[in-house]
C-alpha cells in the first residue's frame, strides 16, 4: 500500500523530516505519536503534496506509484485521503456542491459513472447521519461557522464518501469532546477492512482507546525512533516522550 | 471640445429647436439647463478626481446616433417574473413588448396634471447635473422617461421591471430616465435590467434613476448591468431617504468598454436605513467603475454597504466608496466593505475608501481589501480530488456567491445563477443543489 523510505523534507529551509521510514500494508492501522514539533503534521502535508514542503531525499511509493511525482488532486484520486487537523473554511462554496464535485472527480478517475444529483444527495444525507452531522450543514458554506467537532465530523463525512484506500488522520482528535471523538472513531472503525489502511497521527493516547491500532510508532526529531504494538501507546501515556528523545540524542 | 461633446450639444440644440412648440416649458427649461451645464462642466481629464481611474479619452472620439424606434430582433432572455414590464429597445419604448401599466406608472409624455407636477418638482433634483456630467447630458437630451409614483400607505402590487436592451450594432444612444416617488408609508420594488442582444451590440447607454423615499416608505431596487462588452454605459442611482425610510439595493455589473455607475444616497430623516450589496465581474479588457456616495445629514441613520469584485484577465475595476457624516448626524451607524479578488496578475483594481466624519458620536467601519485566491482553500479542495483549475473557479465563485445568495427576489436569483455559472464556466445544476427540490 504505502512504502516510505528514508524520507527527508524541509519547510522554508528548515529540515523537519530526517530519514523517516514506514511501511503500511493493506488493512493495517498505524498510529504515529510524538511530541510537538516532531514532524507529525509535516508527514501528512508531504504525503498529500502541499506546496512549500521540499522533499530532499527519500522514496514514497503508493500502490506501486511514485507518490511524490503526482499532483495533489491526483494523489486524492488515487485513493489517498488526509483528514485535516484544521479544516479550511470556504464561505460561498456550499458543502453539498463541494462534496459532489469531489466525489465526481474521484469516481471519474476510477472509471465509475457520475452520480445523479438526486442519488448523490440521498447518499450525502445518509452519510451525514452516520457521522451525526445535521443535514443543515450540507447547505452551509464548506466548514463555514462549524464548531471544531462539526469540522471533524465533516472530514469523516468526506472520507466516507470518497472511500479512499489510505486515510491519514492528522490529529483529528485534538480538541474534541468524548461524544465527537466517539463519532469520529465509529466512522473510522466502520470503514476498516482488509483493503483499507489508516495512519492515525495523534498527540494523545486517548484516541487509541477508540481506534485500536495494529502498530504504534514514535516520531521524534524527524524520524521514527521506536515502534511497537498498541501497548507502546500506554507506555508513552505513562512515561511521556522524554525517555525516548533522550535516547535519540 | 471633442466629438462627443459637440455631438451631444448639437442633438440637444436640435431638440430645443424642434420641440419648441410641442415640449412643455418645464422640459425645455430642463434641457436648456442640462445643455448649459454639460458645456460648462467640460470633459474630465486625468486630473478630474471623479474620473481619475476611468479615463474617457476614447469616448470623446466616439460618435453615436440618436436612438430610432427599432424593435429587438433577437430579444435576450428576461427574468421570469410576474411584474409590470417596460421594455426599452435601443433607447425607445417597445409598447408591444411591454405590459399594461398600473395607474402608479406613466411615461413623462403621458403624465396627467398631478403627475406632471410631481415630475417638475423632483426630476433633476437628486441627479445633480451640476455635479455629474452625464446627469447633465441626460437632461440635455431628455426625450422620454418613466415615473413611478406610489401614493401614501399603498403598495405597488407587483414589481416594476424595466428591461433596457441594446440590440443593434449601429452605435445608438439610449438616454433613459426613471423617477420614483414613494409617499409616506408607500412600498415598491423596481428591477432595472440592462442587457444586449450579443457581445457585439454596441451603443451608449445613459440611464439615470432618481428615487424619493418618503417617511417610513420602503424601496427595494435591483440594478442588473449584464450587457455585452462592447457597450458604453454611464448611469446613476440617486436616492433620498426621509424619516424611517428604507432603501434596499442590489447591484451587479459585468464589465464593458465603459461601465460607470454612481450611487448617491442621502439620509435626510432620522431612522432611515440603507442596505446596498454589489458585485462586479470584469474580464478580458473590460472595465467596471462603481462610485458610491452615502451622506448622513441627520442623526440615527444606518448604512450597510458591501461590494465585492472579481477581476480577471487584463480587466480593471474601480471602486470609490464614500461615506460622509455631517456635523449633526450623531448616532450614525455606517459600515462599508469592499473586497476584491484578482484572478490574474494583469488584472487591476483601484479601490478608494473615503470616510468623512464631522460628528463625534458615531460608529463607522470602512475597509477595502485586494487579494488573490486563498492558497489554503485551494489546497484543501485539491486534496479532495478537485483539479486546481476547477478549484480556482469554485473559490472565485464562492467569493461573490455569499452576496448573490442574499438576493431576496427568487426570480432575480434564478436568473443570475445560470448567468454567473456561464461566466464562471460551471454546471448550473450543481449551483442550485440546495436539496429543497428533492425533499
Amino acid at each position: 500500500m504505502l512504502r516510505i523510505d528514508n524520507l527527508h523534507a524541509s519547510v522554508e529551509d528548515k529540515q523537519i523530516l530526517k530519514g523517516l521510514s514506514l511501511e503500511v500494508k493493506p488493512g493495517e492501522v498505524h498510529a504515529i505519536m510524538g511530541p510537538n514539533g516532531a514532524g507529525k503534521s509535516t508527514l501528512g502535508n508531504v504525503l498529500s503534496g502541499r506546496d512549500g514542503y521540499e522533499v530532499g531525499e527519500g522514496v514514497v511509493e503508493f500502490n506501486g506509484k511514485n507518490l511524490l511525482e503526482l499532483e495533489v488532486e491526483e494523489r486524492a484520486r488515487e485513493g489517498l485521503f488526509l483528514a485535516f487537523q484544521y479544516p479550511v473554511e470556504i464561505p460561498g462554496v456550499s458543502n453539498m456542491e463541494f462534496l459532489k464535485v469531489s466525489v465526481d472527480a474521484v469516481r471519474k478517475h476510477k472509471g465509475l459513472p457520475e452520480l445523479s444529483s438526486v442519488e448523490f444527495m440521498k447518499l450525502a444525507r445518509a452519510t451525514s447521519q452516520k457521522v451525526k452531522l445535521d443535514q443543515a450543514f450540507l447547505k452551509r458554506g464548506v466548514n463555514e461557522g462549524f464548531s471544531g467537532g462539526e469540522k471533524k465530523r465533516n472530514e469523516i463525512l468526506q472520507m466516507m464518501l470518497l472511500e479512499p484506500s489510505l486515510c491519514i488522520l492528522d490529529e483529528t482528535d485534538s480538541g474534541l469532546d468524548i461524544d465527537a471523538l466517539q463519532t469520529v472513531a465509529d466512522g473510522v472503525n466502520a470503514m476498516r477492512n482488509e483493503d483499507r489502511s489508516f495512519i492515525v497521527v495523534t498527540h494523545y493516547q486517548r484516541l487509541l482507546d477508540y481506534i485500536v491500532p495494529d502498530y504504534v510508532h514514535v516520531l521524534a526529531d524527524g524520524k521514527i525512533v521506536k515502534s511497537g504494538d498498541k501497548s507502546l501507546a500506554k507506555e508513552l501515556e505513562a512515561k511521556g516522550y522524554g525517555w525516548l528523545e533522550g535516547g535519540v540524542a | 471640445m471633442n466629438d462627443f461633446q459637440q455631438q451631444t450639444l448639437s442633438h440637444a440644440q436640435a431638440l430645443l429647436d424642434n420641440g419648441a412648440q410641442a415640449a412643455p416649458v418645464w422640459l425645455s427649461e430642463l434641457r436648456e439647463q442640462g445643455a448649459r451645464r454639460f458645456a460648462d462642466t467640460g470633459w474630465p481629464t486625468r486630473r478630474t478626481e471623479n474620473w481619475k481611474y476611468t479615463p474617457l479619452g476614447s469616448l470623446g472620439k466616439k460618435s453615436f446616433s440618436v436612438a430610432q424606434p427599432e424593435p429587438a430582433l433577437d430579444a435576450p432572455a428576461q427574468l421570469e417574473l410576474d411584474a409590470y414590464r417596460i421594455v426599452i429597445n435601443n433607447g425607445v419604448l417597445d409598447r408591444a413588448a411591454s405590459t399594461q401599466l398600473p395607474p402608479e406608472v406613466t411615461l413623462f409624455g403621458e403624465a396627467n396634471a398631478e403627475q406632471t407636477a410631481i415630475i417638475e418638482k423632483h426630476l433633476g433634483r437628486l441627479a445633480d447635473s451640476e455635479q455629474h456630467l452625464f446627469a447633465a447630458m441626460s437632461e440635455a437630451l431628455l426625450a422620454e422617461g418613466v415615473l413611478l409614483h406610489v401614493p401614501a400607505n399603498s403598495v405597488l402590487d407587483k414589481p416594476l421591471y424595466i428591461v433596457n436592451q441594446v440590440s443593434d450594432e449601429s452605435d445608438c444612444l439610449a438616454n433613459t430616465r426613471l423617477l420614483v416617488v414613494l409617499e409616506t408609508g408607500a412600498e415598491a420594488e423596481v428591477i432595472e435590467h440592462y442587457l444586449t442582444a450579443s457581445d457585439a451590440s454596441a451603443g451608449f447607454v445613459n440611464a439615470q434613476t432618481e428615487v424619493v423615499i418618503g417617511d417610513n416608505a420602503r424601496f427595494k431596487h435591483y440594478r442588473l448591468n449584464l450587457e455585452g462588452e462592447a457597450i458604453h454605459h454611464v448611469g446613476g442611482v440617486f436616492a433620498e431617504l426621509q424619516r424611517d425610510a428604507n432603501f434596499d439595493g442590489f447591484a451587479i455589473a459585468k464589465g464593458a468598454e465603459l461601465m460607470r455607475i454612481d450611487y448617491g444616497l442621502l439620509h435626510r430623516g432620522p431612522g432611515a436605513h440603507v442596505e446596498l450589496n454589489g458585485v462586479y465581474l470584469p474580464r478580458n479588457k473590460q472595465l467596471v467603475d462603481y462610485h458610491t456616495n452615502v451622506q448622513h445629514c441627520v442623526p440615527h441613520c444606518t448604512t450597510n454597504e458591501v461590494f465585492r469584485g472579481i477581476i480577471g484577465d487584463r480587466a480593471k475595476a474601480v471602486f470609490n466608496g464614500r461615506i460622509h457624516i455631517h456635523k449633526d448626524a450623531q448616532k450614525t451607524l455606517a459600515e462599508l466593505s469592499n473586497k476584491n479578488l484578482l484572478t490574474s496578475n494583469k488584472a487591476e483594481v483601484d479601490t478608494k475608501p473615503e470616510l468623512e466624519i464631522y460628528a463625534d458620536d458615531v460608529r463607522c467601519a470602512h475597509g477595502a481589501t485586494v487579494s488573490q485566491i486563498n492558497d489554503a482553500a485551494l489546497y484543501y479542495l485539491q486534496t479532495r480530488g478537485v483539479s486546481k483549475s476547477q478549484a480556482r473557479v469554485m473559490l472565485s465563485f464562492g467569493f461573490v456567491n455569499e452576496l448573490i445568495q442574499q438576493v431576496a427576489n427568487p426570480a432575480v436569483l434564478d436568473y443570475l445563477m445560470p448567468e454567473l455559472a456561464q461566466q464562471f464556466g460551471r454546471d448550473t445544476d450543481l449551483l442550485l443543489l440546495d436539496g429543497d427540490s428533492f425533499e
